[in-house]
């Protein structure tokens, strides 16, 4: 067992990247950034990690430098957040089409306009469709254990994927709370080095990233889907391996208290701690309310999400972002999707809760159940409703 | 589960404090969480921290609304900030700073309920030579409650402030010595 130790979130997650032996980190050092980088910095600067540290001049190019280092066969990292990964998307997308598997923390917060600091998912939601697999952090263990799979899963040759771990900025990244480290030993035996099949090399020249006419472009798009949906035995393995080395085992989607319930939140990310404890408010009422946290978000789960909330008769879904003028929050819309074929699926209600940081407390959850509850009574199949606006 | 909540001005260590306590409760093998309401840091400006203290795994990621201990690091903030807002009633304990004696606070600022008070700013400017109270409240903090065993926060304290560690366990151990509770 490793040690367990009182640390900030964000000194776990530059502990893992430490574990992990990377030989590139690629950052910009400033404003949205957490403490990880300044944290690698001084790792790499006293000699405790053997890594290049690149304190580049943007998000463009950090992650402009991890996507070419992974190119000639070096483990990357890079991290940011909200305007930073804005700037950084041109190239998020060409690394997961170049299928390098960079590892990225994002420590999720609002997008301006007005300019906020604060937490929640517009800033990743904006770069859904980028082609990363991307996995939702709920507490300080979560991310650092699960930068250790990334790169486990990412470099496998039968993945060669670039990885997002989502932590909630604030909420997560600036939280002193215990994390259990894993001792480098344990790390070595899961993680292998990183040896990828065709790498940048002028003795054998080979082309990335090059231009595809309309003849074969369609062809490359349905081979990246194809692999992105291919990753889901490749992760599901890597959560084994990583729970019978750890004893902490992880899932797509996790399941807490939802025998025989009714009614089922889902959320994804840090509130889904929260949601716990509103959900054992609930249920010592005798309240028929449990609770289903999104762990995975790409390759999407369809299979592990339609088998738990099939069981209920109203999911309650916590969105943390918005889409303006469209069908409710990402997360709902992509679960109303999934159920879409079921001949008796759920009702969805979906709440868009907690931008830029706005509390979601147990009594939240408490209410917005309640008011699912009421318009469900009432006949009516909720759309979505921006939770909490004070009028 | 126990809940506390700081605070201070910017500056003054309020976002140290919640920390170094969540260390030494981690320390003792329970659970513990320290945040800062998130903001841009602005010395001076009021700030608040928040830290929870568990012998089982804490599964709350929310602000502190219901507190067990209210702690303030500045006798000014008394006056701008409604500090005792949620205060448990009737068993939550105010501790604060305060050159005067914890009667007077109380009658002054009409706050029922028990409270400690100890002259936070004097000590730390007697023995720190600077008015950053952090430390100093813990002191007393850990005087009128049982939120850890006072030695517990003395790995934390050397592992924070590294030289100057001798002096914050001084204004610590003289905090502790000094508090006076005043019974609601």
């Amino acid at each position: 067992m490793g040690k367990r130790v009182g640390m900030e979130v964000s000194i776990a997650a530059s502990e893992a990247v430490r574990l992990a032996n990377v030989d590139v980190i690629a950052a910009y050092p400033i404003t949205p950034q957490t403490h990880i980088v300044e944290h690698l910095s001084e790792f790499v600067n006293n000699g405790e990690l053997d890594a290049e540290f690149v304190p580049v001049e943007s998000e463009h190019s950090a992650m402009s430098v991890c996507t070419g280092c992974a190119a000639v066969g070096a483990r990357s990292f890079t991290c940011t957040s909200s305007q930073g990964l804005i700037l950084m998307s041109e190239i998020v997308y060409c690394t997961a089409a170049m299928r390098l598997p960079v590892v990225m923390v994002l420590a999720n917060r609002s997008l301006s306009n007005p300019i906020s600091i604060w937490n929640d998912h517009t800033d990743v939601m904006s770069i859904r469709d980028c082609g990363w697999i991307q996995y939702f952090a709920e507490n300080g263990q979560d991310v650092l254990d699960h930068v250790l799979i990334s790169y486990r899963v990412g470099e496998d040759r039968d993945v060669m994927l670039p990885v997002i771990v989502n932590m909630d900025g604030f909420s997560l990244s600036h939280v002193v709370e215990p994390v259990e480290l894993v001792d480098q030993e344990t790390v070595d035996k899961f993680l292998p080095p990183y040896k990828p099949s065709v790498v940048l090399d002028p003795t054998h020249p080979v082309t990335m990233g090059a231009i595809v006419l309309p003849s074969c472009y369609t062809e490359t798009k349905k081979a990246q889907d194809e692999a992105v949906k291919a990753s889901m035995p490749i992760i599901l393995k890597g959560w084994q391996e990583f729970g019978d080395l750890t004893g902490r085992y992880y899932h797509p989607i996790e399941e807490y208290r939802t025998e025989g319930a009714e009614v089922l939140l889902v959320t994804m990310g840090g509130i889904s701690e929260t949601a716990m404890w509103a959900v054992d408010q609930m249920r010592e009422k005798g309240r028929s309310v449990g609770l289903l946290k999104m762990r995975l978000w790409r390759p999407f789960p369809f299979e592990e999400f339609r088998k738990a909330a099939l069981k209920a008769r109203m999911l309650v879904v916590v969105d943390r972002a918005i889409s303006y003028g469209g069908p409710g929050g990402p997360v709902a819309s992509e679960l109303r999707s999934a159920l879409y074929n079921e001949p008796k699926r759920p009702i969805v209600a979906n709440f868009i809760a907690g931008l830029a940081s706005r509390d979601v407390a147990p009594f939240d959850f408490i209410e917005m159940v309640d008011r699912a509850e009421g318009a469900c009574k009432k006949g009516t199949e909720p759309e979505y409703e921006i939770y909490g606006v004070r009028e | 589960m126990i809940e506390i909540r700081f605070h201070g001005r910017g500056g003054q260590g309020a976002v140290t404090s919640a920390e170094l306590l969540a260390h030494a409760a981690i320390n003792e093998g329970r659970y513990a969480q320290a945040f800062p309401s998130f903001g841009p840091e602005r010395r001076g400006a009021p700030v608040v921290a928040y830290c929870r203290i568990s012998d089982d795994p804490i599964r709350i990621r929310a602000s502190i609304y219901e507190p067990d201990f209210v702690v303030v690091l500045d006798y000014s903030i008394l006056r701008i900030v409604d500090v005792t807002a949620g205060l448990k009633h009737p068993h939550g304990i105010l501790v604060t700073d305060s050159k005067f004696p914890g009667e007077k606070v109380r009658a002054d600022l009409n706050i029922k309920g028990k409270l400690a008070a100890v002259d936070a700013k004097g000590i730390a400017m007697e023995v720190l030579g600077l008015a950053i109270t952090n430390t100093t409240m813990l002191g007393s903090l850990v005087k009128v409650s049982n939120v850890i065993q006072k030695d517990s926060l003395i790995e934390p304290l050397k592992e924070r402030f590294g030289r100057i560690a001798d002096k914050n366990i001084a204004a610590y151990e003289r905090a502790f010595k000094e508090t006076v509770v005043v019974d609601g």
